[in-house]
This record gives C-alpha cells, sequence and structure tokens, in this order.
C-alpha cells in the first residue's frame, strides 16, 4: 500500500514494547491503519494524542525515528470477480506473483446482516461422507469446525468436503499453515480444476504470527463479495483457528489484558463469534458457509478455545482415530450438527432421523459394553453383538474414507441392524420398522 | 435528572467501544450520550466518572472514532418505549425494530422507533372520570394480537391523579391524547398510549409480591412432572455447548401455557433466532390456537452484535415484560445465554481496569445477578388483579464445568435448576435435564404443593417423590452393576436398574423435533406417569438378567410409540394393549 501526498509522517516514536509502539499524532481514527518503518500497524488505543500501534510483523529493529504514517483507512480488500483463483497475503496482497486485483475497496471486518434479513438455513450440503452425511448433515450458511488433534488428516478431509460439496467459490483462509499444507491445498484444488472457483488468504508458519489476525476478515470480505453480490454459494476454509486465538492472547499478554481461562483473553468469545457469525444464508440464494479446524491439545475440548468455539458454532465435527478398526473416523458421540433437523428427514429420506438415533444408541451401548469388557466381566450375548455391530459401523460407515450416497448410508445401516439385532433393540418408529426391515 | 439544557464534552480516548469523555456540565451515572461520528451518531451510556472524564461504553463500533468528537448527554438513562405494537416485533438488545432497518447489513447509528405511529388501535376506556389514579392504574385497553393491552398511568407519574377526562371508545394512534389526569395541585398531565421507562429499574407499579404458587406447565415431562416450575417463579439451564440448551428453551416457549412470550437472544447464534422467526408465524399456540409468533416479542442481540447492547439486552426484556405483567398477563421470559452478558460485563470492567474477582468477572457479578432474578414473580396489582414474569436463563459454563462464578451466582438466584448432563446428551437421551441433581425448590413451598395436590391429584407428590427415588436407586444399582459386572450382583440390581432406565425412557425422555412427544399437557403426564409406576410396583418373573433387559427393552419400546400417538389416539390404545399383553405374559 503506498502513501499519500498529503498524509503527515511522522518519526518520533516514545516507547515501544515488541508488539507496540506509542507516539504523539492528531486526527487518528481508532482501527486505522498505519505504516510504520515499512511494516503494517494498526490503532488499538488512543489517548489524548498518545497513540498505541499494534505492529503486526513485531517491532523488532523499529528505531524511535522510524516513518510513521497513518493511511486513514481500517483494513481493507479491494472485492471483484478478479479474485477468482488468486493467492494473497494477510494484508490481501497478491503472493502468487500475479497482478493486483482491481475492484470496489471495502473495509473488512463490517457490521453484520441484519439477523431479519437472513433467511433459515435450509440446502442440505452433501460430502460422501456417513460421519457426516448421516449423523450430522450439514446445510449452506452453516458454520462448524473440525476438532481434532494436531496428527489428524484434517487439512486432507477438509479439502475433500470442500470439493464435493459443490460450492460456487472455496474461499481458503490458512493461519499458520505449514508451507506443505499450503501447497498441498493448491495441488489439490488444482488437480480437482477448480482453481478457478478458489481464493486463498495465506499466513503461513513463515510469516509473522501476529498478522494471522486479518485472515479471516480478508477471507469473510471476499465472501460477502461472492454471496452478497453475486449472490453465488460460498464456501470458506479457515485452518486452523487454534493459531488464530493463540495469536489473539499473544496480542492481549503484550497489551497487559487480564487473561481469562487458559492465559485466552476474556473476549476470546465475542472476538470469534464476530467471525463465525458471518456465516449467512441469504433469502437471494447466496451463502456463506463456514467449515474450520480447531485444533486440540490431546483431545480437550475443555480448553477454552475448542471450547468457545463449541458455544459459537453450529456443532461439531469431531476427528478420532479408532483403534479397533485403525480408521480415522467422525466421533458420533462429540460431534453434532445442529442444523441437521432442517433437512434430515424431509430433504433425506424419512427414516434417517430414527436410523441415525437408533445407530448412535446402539453404538454408545458398544462402548458401554467395552468398558465392561476393560474391566474384566463377561459379556452378556448382546454385549456382543453391540461390538460387532461398532466394528462394522466404523468401517463402513463412520470412517472418514467413505464416499457414498445418503440412501446406501440408510441401507447400509439397516443391514447392520438386521445383521446384528431384533427389530425391538433397535427402538425405532413401527412405520419405518415396517417399511425398511427388509426381509 | 432535571436539567434545562443537555450537557455536552469531546472524545479524550479510545479504547475499542471504551471511550472517555471530557465533560462540562453535570452528568449522572448510566445517562445515555451520543458521540457525533462523521456519518452518524453512536449512542454510549455512562458508566464511570472521575472528575470531569467521563467513562461511557458506546454500544457500537467505535471505529475511525477520533479524539475531539462531540459528545451530546440526553438527561435521562437507557429507556425503552412502552405501548402496544411490541408483540411479534423483532427487537435488537436496545428496542430498536430491526425490521424497520434498511439495508441487508445493520449500519451504525441506525436507530429505529420500537412503535407504529401510525396504526390505529381499538381503544375502550376502563377508568371513569373522577377516578383516583396511580402509576400502573388501568385506563383503558386495546386489542393487540388479541391480547388485551392495557394503557396505564405512565410508571414514572408519583403520587395520586385524578382522571380529568378520558376519551371515549374509538379508534386512535398511539400518540394520541386518550387521557387527561390532573395532580394534587391541579396541573392538568395529558397521556398518550406511549410512555419510557428506564430498563435498569424495575417497574414495582404493582401492590404486593407473594410467593409464586401456581403450576406454570411446560409440556415438558422432566419439568412438569419432576421439577416444577412455578408461574412467576425463575429457573436456570446449565449446560456445556451443544447439551440442548436452546433447544429445550425453544421447546418452552413452544407450549408453556404464558400469555405473553419474551425471548432474549443475548449473544447466541443470528440462525437461532431466524429460526423463530421462521418457525413462530408458522405454529400455533395449542392452547388460543392462534400463532404462536402472536404471542411472541424476540430481543435479538446476536454475539456479532455490539457487547455493551448485549448487556443492555437482557434488560430490555425484562422491562418489557414488568409491562406485560403490570396489565395482568402472565408473560414467560427466556435469556439465551445470560453467560454473555456476563461476559460482556466481564470485557467492560477489565477494560476499566477494575479488580477482577474469580475468573475475571467483575466482583459484583452475584449481586447483579441476583437483581435481576429478582424482578421476575408473581404479583398482585393494585386492582386486584395478578401478572407473573416467570423466568428462564440459560448458563454456559466454560468447559462445561459447573463450579464457575457465573453458574455459581445463578444458583443463588433461580429457584430452580435443570442442570443440562453431558453424557445424557452425548448419548442422545434429550431433554439432557439431570434428573438427579436437578432440582425445583418450590416443591417446598406449602403452597405449591397445596396446589399440585388439588389441581393434579391427591397423592402426586407421593408419586413425583416415589419417581426420583426410583431414579436414584437405579444410578446407584447402574453404579454397582459397573463395579461388580451383570454376573456379580443379585438380580434385584438388575431390576432396579431397568425400573429406572423405563422412567427415563417414558417420562425423561422426550424429542422435541416430533409433532405429537414435543409437548406433553399434564393429564398426559400423569396418565404416564401412573402407568410406569404401576410397572415399577408389579413382580415379574425373569429367568435371568438378560431376559429381563428384554422385556424392558420390549416395553420401553412401546411406551414409546404411545409417546409418539397423539393422545387417545386409536394408535396410542393399540400400543398401550400390546404393553398389557406383553406384561401379562411375565407376570406371577
Ligand atoms: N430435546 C431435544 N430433542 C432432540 N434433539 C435435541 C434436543 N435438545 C438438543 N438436541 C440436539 O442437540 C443439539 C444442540 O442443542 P442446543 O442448540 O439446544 O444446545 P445448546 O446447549 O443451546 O448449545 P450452545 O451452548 O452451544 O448454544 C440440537 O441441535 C439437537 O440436535
Ligand atoms: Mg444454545
Amino acid at each position: 500500500m503506498e502513501t499519500q501526498a498529503f498524509q503527515k509522517i511522522y518519526t518520533k516514536i516514545n516507547n515501544l514494547t515488541k508488539a507496540t509502539i506509542m507516539l504523539n499524532a492528531n486526527n487518528v481514527g481508532y482501527d486505522e491503519m498505519a505504516m510504520v518503518h515499512g511494516r503494517m500497524g494498526q490503532v488499538v488505543k488512543i489517548m489524548g494524542d498518545n497513540v498505541i500501534l499494534q505492529i503486526f510483523g513485531g517491532t523488532e529493529g523499529i528505531p524511535t525515528n522510524a516513518e510513521v504514517v497513518f493511511l486513514g483507512h481500517p483494513p481493507q480488500l479491494k472485492v471483484s470477480d478478479q479474485l477468482a483463483g488468486r493467492f494473497f497475503n494477510a494484508f490481501g496482497d497478491p503472493i502468487d506473483g500475479g497482478p493486483e486485483v482491481e475492484g470496489k475497496i471495502v473495509d473488512t471486518g463490517g457490521p453484520s446482516v441484519n439477523p431479519v434479513r437472513r433467511a433459515q438455513p435450509s440446502q442440505l450440503i452433501t460430502t460422501g461422507i456417513a460421519g457426516i452425511d448421516l449423523n450430522n448433515s450439514l446445510v449452506t450458511g452453516q458454520k462448524i469446525p473440525f476438532f481434532a488433534d494436531p496428527d489428524q488428516p484434517y487439512n486432507q478431509v477438509m479439502a475433500n468436503v470442500a470439493l464435493r460439496a459443490e460450492a460456487d467459490k472455496i474461499i481458503l483462509g490458512g493461519m499458520g499453515l505449514s508451507n506443505d499444507d499450503y501447497l498441498y491445498f493448491k495441488n489439490v484444488f488444482d488437480n480437482a480444476g477448480a482453481l478457478d472457483r478458489i481464493v486463498s488468504f495465506v499466513n503461513t508458519t513463515e510469516d509473522p504470527p501476529v498478522e494471522r489476525l486479518l485472515i479471516p476478515d480478508m477471507a469473510l470480505t471476499a465472501a460477502e463479495y461472492f454471496a452478497h453480490e453475486r449472490q453465488e454459494k460460498v464456501l470458506v476454509l479457515l485452518t486452523d483457528m487454534t493459531l488464530f486465538a493463540d495469536a489473539l492472547s499473544i496480542v492481549s499478554n503484550r497489551m497487559d489484558q487480564i487473561p481469562s481461562k487458559d492465559s485466552m483473553p476474556g473476549s476470546l468469545y465475542s472476538d470469534l463469534a464476530r467471525i463465525y457469525e458471518k456465516a449467512v444464508q441469504f433469502p437471494h440464494g447466496g451463502s456463506i458457509t463456514i467449515i474450520a479446524v480447531t485444533t486440540l491439545n490431546g483431545g480437550d475440548i475443555t480448553h477454552a478455545i475448542p471450547d468457545n468455539t463449541g458455544y459459537i458454532t453450529e456443532g461439531q465435527l469431531f476427528l478420532r482415530m479408532d483403534s479397533d478398526v485403525g480408521k480415522v473416523i467422525v466421533d458420533p458421540f462429540r460431534s453434532l450438527s445442529r442444523l441437521k433437523q432442517l433437512v434430515i428427514g424431509t430433504q433425506t429420506r424419512e427414516d434417517h432421523p430414527q436410523v441415525m438415533n437408533a445407530a448412535i444408541r446402539l453404538y454408545a451401548d458398544a462402548a458401554n459394553a467395552k468398558t465392561k469388557q476393560d474391566n474384566g466381566f463377561d459379556l452378556t450375548d448382546y454385549d456382543e453383538r453391540t461390538i460387532k455391530f461398532a466394528k462394522e459401523y466404523a468401517v463402513q460407515l463412520l470412517a472418514v474414507d467413505l464416499n457414498i450416497d445418503t440412501e446406501e448410508m440408510l441401507d447400509r445401516t439397516w443391514q447392520l441392524f438386521k445383521d446384528n439385532f431384533s427389530r425391538e433393540e433397535v427402538v425405532i418408529r413401527q412405520e419405518f420398522v415396517d417399511k425398511y426391515w427388509k426381509q | 435528572m432535571e436539567r434545562k439544557n443537555k450537557t455536552t464534552g469531546t472524545v479524550a480516548g479510545i479504547i475499542a467501544n471504551l471511550v472517555i469523555v471530557k465533560v462540562e456540565g453535570p452528568v449522572a451515572q448510566n445517562e445515555i450520550g451520543f458521540i457525533y461520528h462523521p456519518e452518524n451518531k453512536l449512542m454510549a451510556e455512562v458508566i464511570k466518572i472521575t472528575g470531569d472524564n467521563v467513562y461511557v461504553q458506546v454500544f457500537e463500533s467505535t471505529r475511525g472514532l477520533k479524539i475531539g468528537a462531540k459528545v451530546e448527554f440526553e438527561n435521562h438513562l437507557l429507556e425503552v418505549t412502552l405501548g402496544p405494537g411490541i408483540l411479534s416485533r423483532n427487537y435488537d438488545g436496545l428496542q430498536n425494530d430491526l425490521d424497520k432497518m434498511e439495508g441487508v447489513f445493520l449500519k451504525r447509528g441506525d436507530y429505529t422507533d420500537p412503535l407504529d405511529r401510525e396504526k390505529k388501535w381499538d381503544w375502550t376506556p376502563i377508568a371513569k372520570k373522577g377516578d383516583n389514579v396511580t402509576a400502573g392504574a388501568w385506563l383503558g385497553e386495546v386489542p393487540e394480537n388479541s391480547m388485551p393491552h392495557r394503557i396505564m398511568v405512565p410508571f414514572k407519574m408519583e403520587g395520586v391523579y385524578t382522571v380529568k377526562n378520558i376519551v371515549e371508545a374509538g379508534s386512535y394512534i398511539v400518540d394520541d391524547v386518550i387521557a387527561t389526569v390532573s395532580d394534587a395541585e391541579g396541573n392538568d398531565i395529558e397521556l398518550t398510549m406511549v410512555q419510557k421507562w428506564p430498563v435498569k429499574m424495575a417497574i414495582k407499579a404493582y401492590d404486593n409480591k407473594p410467593r409464586p404458587f401456581k403450576l406454570l406447565e411446560t409440556g415438558i415431562r422432566t419439568m412438569d412432572t419432576l421439577n416444577p416450575i412455578v408461574e412467576g417463579g425463575t429457573g436456570f439451564i446449565p449446560g456445556a455447548f451443544g447439551t440442548g440448551k436452546t433447544v429445550l428453551q425453544h421447546a418452552i416457549s413452544k407450549y408453556a401455557e404464558a400469555d405473553i412470550v419474551i425471548i432474549a437472544a443475548c449473544g447466541e447464534r443470528a440462525n437461532e433466532v431466524v429460526e423463530i422467526f421462521t418457525e413462530f408465524p408458522e405454529l400455533e399456540d395449542p392452547r388460543t390456537g392462534r400463532k404462536l409468533i402472536e404471542r411472541t416479542t424476540i430481543i435479538a442481540n446476536t454475539s456479532n452484535m455490539p457487547v455493551a447492547a448485549r448487556e443492555a439486552s437482557v434488560y430490555t426484556a425484562m422491562t418489557l415484560g414488568e409491562y406485560y405483567r403490570s396489565m395482568g398477563l402472565k408473560v414467560l421470559l427466556m435469556a439465551d445465554s445470560t453467560s454473555r452478558w456476563a461476559q460482556a460485563l466481564r470485557e467492560m470492567s477489565n477494560r476499566l481496569e477494575e479488580l477482577p474477582g474469580p475468573d475475571a468477572y467483575p466482583m459484583d457479578l452475584t449481586a447483579i445477578i441476583s437483581s435481576f432474578y429478582a424482578r421476575a414473580g408473581f404479583v398482585y396489582l393494585n386492582n386486584g388483579k395478578s401478572g407473573s414474569i416467570t423466568f428462564i436463563g440459560t448458563v454456559s459454563p466454560a468447559g462445561g464445568n459447573l463450579k464457575e462464578p457465573v453458574t455459581e451466582s445463578t444458583r443463588k438466584a433461580a429457584r430452580c435448576f435443570y442442570g443440562l448432563n453431558q453424557d445424557r446428551a452425548d448419548s442422545k437421551r434429550y431433554p439432557a435435564i439431570d434428573p438427579i441433581d436437578s432440582y425445583s425448590k418450590y416443591l417446598e413451598y406449602p403452597e405449591v404443593r397445596d396446589y399440585l395436590t388439588k389441581h393434579i391429584g391427591e397423592g402426586w407428590l407421593d408419586k413425583v417423590a416415589k419417581t426420583k427415588n426410583l431414579l436414584l436407586r437405579g444410578r446407584e444399582a447402574m453404579e454397582q452393576i459397573n463395579i461388580l459386572g451383570d454376573d456379580g450382583v443379585p438380580m434385584e440390581f438388575h431390576e432396579r436398574f431397568w425400573n429406572s432406565e423405563l422412567i427415563d425412557g417414558v417420562i425423561l425422555q422426550q424429542d422435541s423435533f416430533d409433532d405429537v412427544d414435543a409437548n406433553c399437557p399434564m393429564p398426559r403426564q400423569k396418565y404416564m406417569l401412573e402407568k410406569v409406576l404401576d410397572i415399577t410396583d408389579k413382580k415379574f418373573a425373569f429367568e435371568n438378567f438378560e431376559d429381563l433387559s428384554g422385556f424392558f427393552k420390549r416395553l420401553i419400546n412401546h411406551f414409546k410409540q404411545m409417546n409418539y400417538a397423539e393422545w387417545e389416539s386409536d394408535k396410542f390404545k393399540k400400543y398401550e394393549a400390546e404393553l398389557e399383553e406383553i406384561m401379562k405374559e411375565r407376570l406371577n
């Protein structure tokens, strides 16, 4: 971003910390961006003529006589159809060697959609993965994260989901993405011939961590352009939101704010909600669906980051290695899609809700049986059957390497019921048992 | 606040939505001010004053705001506008009518009128010329979506007034003068259908507030049967994310026997509010046959809306509730989630650099929550009629751990505790209300006990106590079975366990997404409970515990089919008959 002729240049910094600088300046707006010694900064506090700026790239090497130029606007992005197929950094500058994008300048992190101008999310998204389509069906306009330990293949699963979801645009917001994962996304999208439908904003592990804070707003500003102005179905991928939250805590810590749980800022809920709530279904058909990744520490979902995320998003997809079958599955217990009610049994087959619940209940019985087994007790015949069912269910339905349609998922589940249980044991509405319990 | 001119000031500091204003003149704590921003005015509330530095929390984003911006204080606190036309509205936390806002995206500084100024209302006078009236007295009424909306003497008016004139029955807009009253000195005051009230103060225009005593039916079995809430009562629903707080509140708001339902979406998801907008105009109130939306008002301060307005939203909702209560109506107020409100307080307290209490919440959190819950209640009005606000809030404990400040503070304030259990939610045993940890203090009130006995039946309370006991014994039995193994315990333990499973499956679990099962009126609850308890009294013959569990599973399955069937329908009776058959086979 270039400086403009009339802008005043300041050259006296009074205070410097690791992440912030303070100087005397006038006529500065809150949230305004500034160029400090060639780095981007943003106004975070003003007291009289004392202005404090957060420097995204850190303050290392910034001298007290560095040039500070205020840009007169908050973070911005130029939006137009030219964004498609392009790769950008956290400031919206191209990193793919291509030309600058031309388009309308919009402030990022803008206001939210008036709730009464939203439509109820209602369009089913299918992914071919039964852990999602059968147990946790997604709809457009939903926001949902994968909860996964760092060693799980969440980016791969997410890329698959994105490509199968039939979105008009896929917007990737990469935060602290390893270079390998960055190239992986690039490759998969390229191989799928989808590059022209993709827009990427990427902060890799090589970039300063605090810059990540700008990524979601950039990605969602682009998403709003396509979803609202172009009325497209937009899918936003945010990975890894845990690293985003970590950057928040770095900043708040350096600003001496009182931390709340797990050294996270007290505003974590609001900070995350501001991002996730950009997911929306517009009445005109355009939509923003957010699929995110929140990496966990040893499966701990009580940590402030997954915990606050769970309170904001419309469910979560919990990835877990099932050691009984040696496959990564979408765990039916801790996973949830809260919007599935809007589509299951209506846009999918009528028996879907009951079959889904019955299978999960039986899977829970299997878990109890396994506990019994681990404690050295004898298993009943029913216990044995649930354990067998659980294994088959994990391999044939829960594993993330699946790609089948929802009818097939339901039929497979009925087959497993029939193979392992009596009609009464599955507890499903009589009409459905009569209809789908194949002789 | 009697001030001739508006006090003004200028912006001297900005930290996110906390702004420091240098003032020239007097201001009051919690006074409202507007900050002049180039394109619009931003509303703010005074939260701290030190000398001529006034700290205000801005209800909007302060992006682009500069030092030196002009501020004007309004001489009043944060107020709501009260009058006919509040029902079926969608307001934001500051009572702006969301439907009146232009554009798809919210614009800051866009403040819209909560009432419709042009609509004509069918007025019928109640008070007569010469009547002596005080604040809250009913002057007349207009039908608002078939509900009698009483037009009252403004709550702010102190002392006794004489009605000098009251307009005849007819059609009027809200701003028409409908009455003239004179005070003791003979000054005339003209009254319209509209009045204002500051949200942070309770409306006390009633005669007295007895302990609540009447059951408030919610249609939720595990609440009404086991731990009932009462008209004018308070309750809270703590639960980790995804355990079913919102679904439960929505279910209650659909089926509870209330005249007016106010839902405050406080820092939660916009899509959940959209669900209400979309569904309530379609759904019928089971008691009146009218559309649910007609009795409902939504206060939507979703999580992406400004944080300071989130705090205001629960007060706005409560004040609207108090307004309708003063009309002699039964109000049900829901707030989802009160934790987000507490977090808004925390964010501000941190910015003010106040000494933090536990988990960095403000020190006076408990007091704030208590005085809020205390505004609910059953009241006798000055005219002898009664009205009530039943309040149910959700709490979202961090990490699902109930030993955190918001849950603990709320426990001190609310009389019913509906704790959602993660294990129950995980195994889809909805509603996930833990039947053993949860409680209703109202069950200890003699007046409530009398009421239940009189209205549900002799011996009802014993049945409830017995049910709870069976559930407890069932849980103990299960623990023993888990420790000692199926074969390591006597058959009796399996019997106990399965009796509690039967109660769980038939009474506790309820499918909020099933058209029939979602709402269970009291007579049906009673019928089902008695049927289940009958079974727990019977002695059956079993060969072994597997035989026993198989039998109970069949019973539960049949009972569930009954729950899914229309009350007393042929289908219902068919399953009931089959149930009898199954039992006969086993009875010794
Ligand atoms: N009574 C119920 N019947 C059937 N399903 C339910 C019931 N209650 C909850 N659920 C299921 O659990 C999901 C989560 O419920 P809900 O949204 O009410 O949770 P919550 O406690 O409000 O979570 P959060 O704190 O994140 O808002 C629902 O989308 C639904 O799938
Ligand atoms: Mg909720």
